[in-house]
């Protein structure tokens, strides 16, 4: 399906610098994702994990460093141009619109190229949508503005989906069902990269774990020593 | 009946008219407004000026390039409608992030000075435009003589705000800007050229100024002050109708415009107020407008 080498990264973030306004948040973060991975960010509040996202999808005020996706540098080109490129944001506010339908939420995003899922393909991942296509994007549950903040990025054909802290205030059954919904993303081949405060959820899911701190990632455990490694990564999330 | 009120139907279908032809006014000009507030966040000061000088590109199209109106019902908008995009790419652009009285501060200013130079030259007597001819004349109906231009305008500015409300809310291109005007970062996000977008709306919404402009020319003559005069009530049309509402600022522009006109053969001391009386009453009930929506 992807042209791209094996062992060729999808995605290559160095010396990744942002700044909001004053506050200086990452402090030169540097990870790599390689094509049709599950890639996670594991970390504190604060860490830096959310403007790791935005900074690669290129809306935070301030960037310096270098983020080459598919051999283009990103960090000069505005957010726009870095989605036409293949790049999705799902953001962990979920950012549906309350001045459109349901079906205008999920149709929003342009398709930037082939290989996108079909509305119908959608809907049988998420049949609940289905049912509300008339409904105002924000009279949703909560679970299901999550699945249609997922759902409308899948249309567009990017490969590579940021997916910030998808699981956050869900029943366990709708977590449940978005965990099954990654896996079959991965499955398709998406390239997935997850931030995630429930590490026992992205362990069923990621291929590797990179841990957060000010700014800087400290750690990178592959999923399989994570129980090796339990100890350590509690002590790094002070769980 | 009319007998009853003491007055002639005359009187009060005649009202009605100018009540309907002030609506329509309103209506596109409150429209414009309402569209560019919502994109960029600007309340448009200018907007005033643009429809006048909509007015005065009719007139000299008609004057030295022997462009009729029908011409200029296309090339106004457009002409006026170049020249916000200039404004907005150079200086509009820059205000965004910042409170709203900076945006009204500068289309203000702007707003001033293009009047300044249109008196200067032109003087504030007003210069004549003529009736096309194929809309000249009218119609008995009856109970009132119904002139054919101002029938051509109440329906020309419905179609106008029919087409303008169709295009935002039930279209593709209407979903990113009602998108847009919630979340513009994440609209960009998803890859939609969003300063692009907001310059081209600014464009369509000065446009929307100069057309009404042009409509308005046959009517009230080419004046530089024409659109000082109007500007105020229509500030009050939008704040009734609810800031950035699309909808409420057309039902609202015509309702306010008849509410007028009936005010001048009921109680003609209250004409020149009723407008702010009304405002007063809505902004105490409903702060956000008849139709508009809470943050």
């Amino acid at each position: 399906m992807r042209e791209t080498a094996v062992g060729q990264p999808l995605l290559s973030v160095k010396n990744l610098h942002a700044w909001y306004g004053e506050s200086h948040i990452l402090h030169g973060a540097e990870f790599e994702i390689y094509p049709g991975e599950v890639v996670t960010l594991l970390g504190r509040n604060g860490a830096g994990k959310t403007t790791t996202l935005k900074s690669i999808m290129g809306i935070v005020p301030k960037r310096t460093g270098s983020i080459i996706f598919e051999g283009t540098e990103l960090i000069d080109l505005p957010s726009n141009r870095i989605a036409r490129l293949g790049i999705a944001f799902c953001p962990e506010e979920r950012g549906i619109f309350a001045s459109l339908d349901v079906e205008e939420n999920l149709l929003l995003p342009p398709q930037v190229k082939n290989g996108g899922l079909t509305v119908d393909q959608i809907f049988e991942l998420f049949p609940n949508l289905k049912e509300r296509l008339r409904s105002q994007g924000t009279k949703l549950s909560g679970g299901e503005q999550q699945m249609l903040a997922i759902a409308r990025i899948l249309r567009t054909g990017a490969q590579l989906l940021l997916l910030d802290e998808p699981t956050e205030g869900l029943a366990p059954v709708i977590i449940q069902q978005i965990g099954a919904t990654i896996r079959r993303l991965k499955e398709r081949g998406f390239t997935i990269l997850l931030v995630e405060q429930n590490f026992r959820f992205a362990s069923t899911l990621a291929d590797r774990h990179y841990v957060m701190e000010h700014g800087r990632i400290i750690d990178m455990i592959p999923n399989a020593h994570l129980a090796a490694n339990m100890d350590k990564l509690h002590d790094y999330l002070g769980v | 009946m009319f007998e009853l009120l003491g007055i002639s139907p005359q009187a009060l279908f005649g009202q009605l008219l100018i009540g309907l032809i002030n609506g329509s006014f309103y209506a596109m000009l409150s429209l414009g407004l309402a569209v560019i507030f919502g994109m960029l966040n600007i309340i448009n000061f200018t907007h005033g000026a643009q429809y006048m000088i909509g007015a005065f590109v009719a007139w000299y199209a008609l004057q030295y390039f022997g462009l009729n109106y029908w011409w200029s019902l296309l090339i106004a908008p457009i002409v006026v409608g170049a020249f916000g995009i200039v404004l907005e790419r150079t200086m509009l652009q820059r205000l965004y992030k910042l409170d709203h009285l900076y945006g009204l501060l500068l289309t203000f200013g702007i707003a001033l000075i293009l009047q300044g130079f249109f008196l200067n030259e032109f003087g504030s007597s007003g210069l004549p435009y003529p009736i096309p001819p194929s809309l000249q004349g009218g119609q008995n109906l009856g109970f009132m003589f119904l002139p054919n231009y101002r029938a051509w305008v109440i329906v020309f500015s419905l179609v106008v705000c029919l087409v303008t409300w169709y295009l935002i809310e039930r279209t593709k291109l209407g979903s990113y800007l009602r998108a847009a005007t919630e979340n513009p970062t994440l609209v960009q996000a998803f890859g939609i050229n969003v300063p692009r977008m907001i310059t081209l709306t600014y464009g369509f919404g000065v446009g929307l100024a100069a057309l009404a402009g042009v409509l308005a020319a046959p009517i009230y003559r080419v004046n530089p002050l024409m659109g000082a005069d109007l500007i105020i009530v229509v500030f009050a049309v939008v704040v009734i109708g609810g800031m950035g509402s699309i909808l409420g600022s057309v039902v609202t522009g015509f309702a306010l415009g008849i509410i007028e006109g009936l005010t001048k053969v009921f109680y003609p001391e209250a004409s020149n107020t009723v407008i702010f009386v009304i405002m007063a009453i809505v902004l105490l009930l409903k702060p956000a407008g008849l139709f508009g929506r809470t943050a």
